[in-house]
């Protein structure tokens, strides 16, 4: 849709800034790497080195910092957090903030929100799992995230699960679907766990690999909106079955098909399971799949760097399928800890990961950064009858359990509505009613004039002005300002008529509304 | 919305500029979408104005009257009054409304046999079942046939929503973003309409332009990255932004500008305002209005929140009718009045309930008006308590269908959208929905 005007002239600026060389600009990037180059770099670095595109250089401490942060909590970072990190220079500072970030709740909040849009957890129309359900689906996904299941035990359970879905919460994989027909469960099956569209899939493939899903049934109890999935007691047939890749199998009766999918599913030398977990976290963390969309796996779609993709396969598997290890090994690389700014006016810079992109922040993980600076909390509404809708005051917007709670400002933002698993759900282009939003709405101005963080920068400077910059800097860009945005600032300050709270006002809203508050970069 | 996320290559704004200083050929250069559409058939309605009934406005209560199914039915509402057509009558809670059924069509046998907000919602605003897409709903499709990509060329969005949008379901659906509606927030009943990011509460202008150059100023992750698609992106978005924020869109907005007596006549509450305000955009050809009503799921304390909501309906919908009459807008504005569905005829007076109304999709009444609809008339029939259709059928479907055939949409097209799915405008019989047949009788 979008259609970028690339002229010559950009072209030919694009050139210039490369002729001048690696020079690093202040304050997103420094000129050496503080890391070694892994696994990860070793692949990107060759691919870039074929095409002949250069690197971006690495990126700063106060970007880093920043940066995984958003990436691994979807949280901003205290200021004090921020000078910690800024004032360690041990060599492995940034790998200890990495692990001390994953061992934090912000950490499994935001990672289950991941999920959950994926595996669709949501109450109401059009998945329609109700309340109950979703409180016990999300819970389990969140203590799985928690625990560091192991992925291949956490897809087995979502796939083989029987039960009520009160009480066996992954059963509800099999409720969060739109169409509860073996074809329209196969098709979320392999959208979750194969990272593939099944309407894309020849039909007899199809109906193969729906016939898995052909024995499940489900009853109601007594128990308002209780469902059980069960194996359907019906089926006394044995069932010929062909998996995926070909093979035939042969399945007793009484025998459950899914468990036979799920064994061949996530078995260690079934290529489409590991790649299409490594690939989709890959995604997440650098914005783009090696195969992309990442949800779109097919032959005709290779990737960019099989190499790459190969070793993370690799990775996960011997690893015992340990996401965290795959987290570790992504965030430790130079490639996820290059700068935002290309070196490199190649088209296929990108898709090469020659650079970290720039990304407009998540709706839910925006709000939140508003909210953290307003000292205040996000009002939700659903169609949800209460009591189910109660949400307790200041409680992220990333730890909400339900698609269908949801608030105007969530919905402006493009929070994906967790009706197919689809990851383009996710709309975060940025759109006029956006910026009407964010330069102008009463929202926002009321949560920067109440903020008590603004409050306690200026009562605790002094009302200071050169301090107050400093600090807003730091809370809201978590860096330092640069010395001619020190004077930029300090200028508006002294602006005549203008008192000091105003212009500290001015200033918060316009550090909000700057790209670099806005963008993960 | 901004026009770029509809693939243009320039904004409207500059379009409209280039084309005043005579570069007419950019501008429908700029016009061909990827999916842009043949224009329009011969259209009756420019716009619509649809009052949107949320949580579902009791039929018997409003323009569907029983009053021979008793108390147990009727409550406290049991009369009825003339209209200013023969054999209509109306219930005598809507007096005024009474006098403007010459330019009303009453539809009293809708029907879907939904009790659920949501699934009802998306059937009445989308004329579908629910299934695995999510469509979009009227106000989207007729911004999608009739927006910028079609001759419209206002300075606010195609499809405005009074005050607070209804909610996903019934929105853009696969067509994404940039179909949504503009939701103005604010309330019009206010002495200043503080039209959510359009006229900011306490900031002058002269604050506003300061700020502006402060953060254009502090953009120096911009200023690393100037090739930045995203980046370029973001900055035309706020220039549009910026221009709605500046420019006429506020006088649009601000209804101190009308003098004080139209403002009473339509009554100085928030349903009065948004029809005052919802005839100021048609004046502009804004394509689509909603007035999102808010306040008719009444499973208690029904009758109280009648006695105070109907003579707010009453008031602020017959000045709207009478309004857009004097003006000559009512040819060509389609009025839309109703809800996701009725409410139970028997009124539930045990506990916990006390006299209140429950979801009713069986049967329940529409209004139409304008646009080439006829007034004075009255569409199919409930039975005696208002509980079932006892003739004619009309389903969702077909009332959404009449309306797209008015404005000139084909409801058996095409429905191009950004994911190039193979979809119709509107379903039909051999696609298995249930259907009356369009409202032919008064088109």
């Amino acid at each position: 849709m979008r259609r970028p005007i690339v002229g010559p002239l950009v072209l030919l600026l694009g050139l210039c800034t490369l002729s001048v060389g690696a020079q690093p600009i202040a304050p997103y990037e420094r000129a050496d790497w503080p890391i070694p180059v892994g696994p990860i770099d070793t692949h990107v670095l060759a691919a870039l080195e074929a095409h002949g595109i250069e690197a971006a250089l690495p990126c700063s401490d106060e970007v880093f910092v920043r940066r995984v942060y958003l990436d691994l909590t979807g949280t901003l970072p205290e200021p004090a957090a921020v000078c910690g990190f800024l004032a360690d220079d041990s060599p492995d500072r940034r790998a200890r903030l990495i692990d001390h970030l994953m061992a934090t709740e912000a950490f499994t909040d935001y990672w289950a929100l991941k999920w959950c849009d994926v595996l669709r957890v949501k109450s109401e129309f059009p998945i329609n799992l109700w309340p109950n359900a979703v409180q016990a689906y999300h819970r389990w996904v969140r203590d799985a995230i928690a625990e560091n299941r192991r992925c291949d035990q956490f897809v087995r359970e979502l796939l083989t699960s029987s039960g009520s879905n009160f009480r066996v919460p992954p059963v509800n994989f099999y409720r969060a679907i739109q169409g509860r027909d073996p074809g329209a469960i196969a098709g979320a099956v392999a959208l979750s766990f194969m990272g593939t569209r099944l309407d894309a899939w020849p039909e007899q493939q199809r109906e193969q690999m729906a016939a898995f899903f052909s024995r499940i049934a489900f009853k109601g109890t007594a128990e308002w909106k209780e469902e059980i999935v069960h194996l359907d007691p019906a089926a006394t047939e044995p069932l010929d079955a062909v998996l995926p890749d070909g093979t035939a199998v042969h399945i007793e009766a009484g025998e459950d098909p899914r468990v036979v999918f799920a064994d061949w599913l996530v078995a260690p030398d079934n290529e489409w399971f590991a790649r299409s977990i490594v690939n989709r976290i890959w995604y997440w963390l650098m914005g783009r799949g090696i195969i992309h969309e990442p949800d779109d796996i097919r032959a005709d779609n290779p990737p960019t760097n099989p190499e790459l993709l190969a070793c993370l396969e690799r990775e996960l598997i011997d690893s015992g399928f340990d996401l965290r290890h795959i987290y570790r090994l992504i965030l430790n690389s130079r490639t996820w800890q290059q700068s935002a700014i290309p070196r490199s006016d190649d088209p296929q810079a990108g898709t090469l990961f020659a650079y970290y992109p720039v990304r407009r922040l998540d709706a839910e993980v925006l709000i939140d950064a508003l909210c953290w600076f307003a000292g205040d909390g996000e009002s939700y509404s659903s169609p949800i009858p209460e009591p189910f809708t109660w949400v307790p005051e200041y409680h992220p917007t990333i730890a909400l359990s339900d698609g269908s709670i949801s608030s105007q400002f969530l919905e402006m933002f493009g929070r994906p509505s967790r009706d197919t698993g689809l990851l383009s759900e996710r709309n975060n282009e940025p759109t006029q009613s956006q910026r009407l939003y964010l330069l102008n709405s009463s929202d926002v101005q009321r949560r920067i004039a109440q903020s008590p963080r603004l409050r306690e920068i200026l009562t605790s400077t002094g009302w200071n002005a050169r301090m107050t910059v400093s600090e807003l800097y730091l809370t809201l860009l978590s860096r330092e300002p640069t010395e001619d945005e020190m004077a930029v600032a300090l200028e508006y300050c002294a602006t005549d008529g203008r008192r000091l709270y105003d212009a500290a006002v001015d200033l918060s809203w316009a550090l909000i509304n700057s790209k670099e508050f806005l963008y993960r970069h | 919305m901004d026009a770029r996320e509809r693939g243009w290559a320039i904004s409207r704004r500059d379009a409209l500029k280039l084309g005043a200083l005579g570069a007419a050929g950019l501008v429908l250069g700029g016009r061909s979408g990827a999916w842009a559409q043949a224009p329009p058939r011969q259209a009756k309605a420019r716009s619509v104005i649809q009052i949107w009934m949320w949580g579902g406005p009791s039929h018997l209560d409003t323009f569907d009257p029983k009053p021979d199914a008793g108390y147990d039915y009727c409550g406290p509402l049991g009369d009825t009054v003339a209209t200013n057509v023969d054999g209509i009558v109306i219930n005598a809670a809507l007096p005024l409304l009474a006098q403007q059924a010459d330019k009303y069509a009453i539809i009293r046998s809708m029907t879907h046999g939904i009790n659920a907000h949501e699934t009802a919602s998306y059937i009445v605003q989308t004329g579908r079942e629910p299934g695995r897409l999510v469509f979009p709903c009227a106000g989207a499709v007729v911004s999608l046939f009739r927006g910028y990509d079609h001759g419209y060329d206002g300075i606010v969005d195609p499809y405005i929503v009074l005050t607070q949008p209804q909610g996903r379901f019934s929105e853009a659906g696969f067509l994404g973003q940039a179909y949504k509606p503009f939701a103005t927030g604010g309330d019009p009943a206010r002495e200043r309409f503080e039209v959510e990011g359009i006229v900011a509460p306490g900031i002058t202008d002269e604050r506003q332009l300061a700020r502006r150059e402060l953060l254009a100023a502090l953009d120096t992750i911009g200023a690393a990255i100037p090739d930045s698609p995203e980046f370029a992106l973001h900055d035309r978005s706020e220039q549009d932004a910026y221009a709605l924020m500046l420019g006429e869109a506020r006088e649009l907005f601000d209804l101190a500008t009308e003098p004080d007596e139209v403002r009473e006549v339509y009554g100085r509450n928030t349903f009065g305002q948004s029809c005052l305000m919802a005839r100021r955009l048609v004046e502009q050809g804004v394509p689509w209005v909603t007035i999102n009503y808010k306040g008719w799921d009444t499973h208690k304390q029904h009758f109280q929140s009648m006695n105070r909501m109907l003579p707010e309906l009453d008031q602020g919908m017959a000045t709207l009718l009478q309004d857009l009459a004097d003006r000559g807008l009512l040819e060509s504005t389609i009025i839309w009045w109703g809800g996701e569905f009725g409410r139970t005829p028997r009124v539930m007076w045990e506990p916990p309930w006390n006299g209140g109304r429950g979801h009713h999709g069986a049967c329940f009444t529409c209004v139409v008006a304008g646009g080439g609809f006829q007034g004075g008339r009255v569409v199919g029939a409930s039975d005696a308590r208002g509980e079932q259709v006892a003739e004619r059928p009309v389903y969702p479907v077909d009332l959404i269908g009449s309306i797209y055939e008015l404005m000139g949409i084909d409801p058996d097209g095409p429905l191009p959208n950004p994911r190039g799915l193979d979809v119709k405008v509107l379903p039909s019989a051999e696609d298995g929905v249930k259907t009356g047949g369009r409202l032919h009788e008064i088109m």
